[in-house]
């Protein structure tokens, strides 16, 4: 499975991504400018996080602007799988490919910490190496984690279990609105989360609790 | 050229906690009676049309697609 990691400035968990997503498919993603208007053919193109344009105006806000943003949202509805974690989950809604809006955390602090995610929904591209109510470990790094819809969106993404992560144990870290922590689109194809998978895979991270992640989308469960 | 000023606020509904923080603040310099502080945020803006409702259409839009996050944010646009 060939997957593609987006570059934009001030994006900088890039290499992270791109070595854990080299590391479970066994092949280098090709790296994407935000200038590019054409994305090759991948079965998966991934969103890292960090700080695009500086978090100015909102966070992602300026990033989902992009030219490359347009090509992602195409390539998105002809059913490529799209992963937007930390800064790329808030570039995913500011470009309204997810419902909903990334606000600052609760406590105004940055959290850097482990958290604990409840698997809501283990039936999505996603997240088919878990089970649902499955916990697991995963860091997260933020300032703006702080999940809102309205009430009756809320309700139609627990209707359509489109909740795939929430923040489990007392460990919701942001404020975030029933303790979402990752949400897919209604086709199921477009996942937006903000911790960090791609920073526990191999043992050398502490655990690869977020290696199910990568391996579901790049179908190679049984390898995991 | 025309120029405009954008306001923009959070809706209600929605919690401020930067809000909370400024108003706590308030209060422990002394401020009483601050029953709710709201931050939001202004832009100045200056086109060059000189048509005030061409303008004011275009400055719409802008907020619509990038000054506002219209999910949780309202605006308003005053033309100077």
């Amino acid at each position: 499975m060939k997957s593609a990691v987006v570059q934009l400035p001030g994006l900088n968990r890039d290499r992270d991504m791109i070595a854990a997503l080299t590391r479970i498919s066994g092949q280098a993603p090709v790296a994407v400018w935000q200038t590019e208007t054409d994305i090759p053919d991948v079965d998966l193109i991934v969103i890292p996080g960090g700080f695009s344009y500086g978090d100015y105006l909102r966070c992602g806000a300026i990033a989902a602007r992009m030219p490359v943003m347009e090509a992602i949202r195409r390539k998105a509805e002809a059913g490529v799988k799209v992963l937007g974690v930390c800064n790329g989950f808030q570039i995913l809604v500011e470009a309204g490919m997810l419902p909903g809006a990334l606000m600052r955390n609760a406590s105004l602090k940055f959290v850097c910490k482990e958290i604990k995610l409840e698997v809501v929904n283990a039936d999505t591209d996603f997240t088919r190496a878990y089970e649902t109510g499955q916990i697991i470990r995963c860091p997260v790094a933020h300032h703006d984690g702080n999940y809102f819809v309205e009430s009756e969106t809320l309700k139609s993404l627990e209707d359509n279990n489109q909740i795939v992560f929430r923040y489990a144990e007392g460990t919701n870290p942001n404020g975030s609105l029933s303790d979402i922590a990752g949400v897919v689109n209604k086709r199921g194809n477009v996942l937006g989360m903000m911790p960090h998978p791609e920073n526990l895979i191999e043992a050398a991270h502490g655990g690869n609790d977020g290696r199910g992640i990568f391996a579901s989308a790049l179908e190679v469960v049984a390898a995991a | 050229m025309i120029k405009a000023r954008v306001t923009v606020t959070l809706k209600n509904g929605v919690l401020d906690p930067q809000g909370k923080a400024i108003e706590g603040a308030l209060g422990s310099l002394g401020f009483e009676g601050v029953n709710q502080v709201r931050q939001g945020k202004v832009f100045d803006l200056e086109v060059e049309t000189g048509d005030r409702a061409k303008a004011e259409e275009q400055i719409k839009a802008m907020c619509d697609k990038l000054l506002a996050n219209t999910v949780i944010e309202n605006y308003s646009i005053s033309l100077v």
